[in-house]
């Protein structure tokens, strides 16, 4: 195999990371809906925290996206 | 262009500025684009701010109180993070909130450079949140600042949790770097390979040119979506900075 067949199938596979953030920012949204929806009172206190563990499940997902276009790009 | 999305984070002489200012250890010193870009953001921060609020009106009009709300926006955001006692430190953490959030934003101008796309710019300023942080927690508590290694628990736990605890408090200045850089990057990679399908598409011919209609919208919206992460990520910068300073000025007691 060529070393720039190699480095698009290397790309590919480390987006596999995004799943992950997928699956991380469902959950926080969903987490906070139905929180939110159980006690309406608190949910306006917790949009801090929601942004913040959005941001933080971007992120990682984000990693893995960095490593596949240094292969890609480099 | 269209098919080289990452062209747009090439560093370059700015215009006319060829020649290098300077030499520092045999390495010539330039006045990069991303130089040019920063000396702008700064001066229509500074300048925003400052013409904002100079005349001191007592009812606010529209710049006034975008100002004052930015204001009180990142002053909630200390004092809820951290407490009364982290106030002083309103103006290192606003400057910087104000730099990252205009850096992203000043990068989302079609043709002009994101500053904030170099991990060298995100990482400086990891770095000094960082040094600002271990400073203040060591003129504070002094050696006890290492009981922030130490969480509460029995001792058998300790052995696996303080190595724990120190990895995760080094790999802060990284994460919270890439954490900066690699949004910005993607976002505009993503928006640069969506104008690549534009071109591809509008230069088939035929039937194909009006389906790059499809692609022009999705950049609409890729670009809005972009705009609110512009601004997540520079407010998510600015309270893990005051979560960082929290632990170093209360350890781990609650504000």
């Amino acid at each position: 195999m060529d070393v720039h067949a190699a480095k698009m199938i290397g790309a590919g596979i480390a987006c596999i990371a995004l799943v992950g953030a997928g699956i991380g920012i469902g959950n926080v949204f969903g987490s906070y809906l139905q929180g939110a929806l159980r006690n309406p009172g608190a949910a306006a206190t917790q949009t801090t925290n929601l942004l913040l563990g959005f941001a933080l499940c971007e992120a990682t997902g984000l990693f893995g996206l960095v490593i596949a276009l240094i292969i890609l790009f480099t | 262009m269209a098919m080289q999305p990452m062209e747009q984070f090439e560093v370059a002489p700015a215009m006319g500025m060829d020649h290098p200012l300077f030499h520092l250890f045999g390495y010539p010193i330039y006045f990069t684009n991303q130089s040019l870009l920063m000396v702008i953001v700064v001066m229509a921060a500074a300048s925003f701010l400052s013409l904002a609020v100079k005349p001191g009106r007592l009812v606010p009009n529209k710049t006034q109180s975008l100002a004052e709300v930015s204001y009180e926006f990142v002053a909630n955001m200390i004092h809820s993070a951290t407490g009364e006692d982290g106030l002083k430190f309103f103006p290192f953490v606003f400057s910087l909130f104000i730099f990252v959030l205009f850096c992203n934003f000043f990068g989302m101008v079609p043709g002009s450079f994101t500053v904030t796309s170099q991990i060298a710019v995100t990482f400086s300023l990891a770095c000094l949140v960082i040094a600002v942080v271990v400073v203040t927690g060591f003129a504070k508590h002094g050696l006890g600042f290492f009981k922030l290694f130490v969480p509460h628990a029995p001792w058998y736990l300790l052995v696996l949790l303080i190595p724990i605890e120190v990895i995760s408090f080094l790999t802060r200045p990284i994460s919270l770097s890439v954490r900066l850089f690699a949004n910005m990057l993607a976002g505009h990679t993503m928006l640069a390979v969506f104008a690549g399908f534009v071109i591809l598409l509008g230069g088939a011919g035929g039937a194909l040119t009006t389906l790059s209609i499809l692609p022009m919208a999705l950049i609409v919206a890729i670009m809005l979506l972009e705009l609110l992460v512009a601004f997540l990520q520079a407010y998510v910068f600015a309270i893990l900075t005051c979560i960082y300073l929290n632990e170093a000025l209360h350890l781990h007691d609650q504000h």
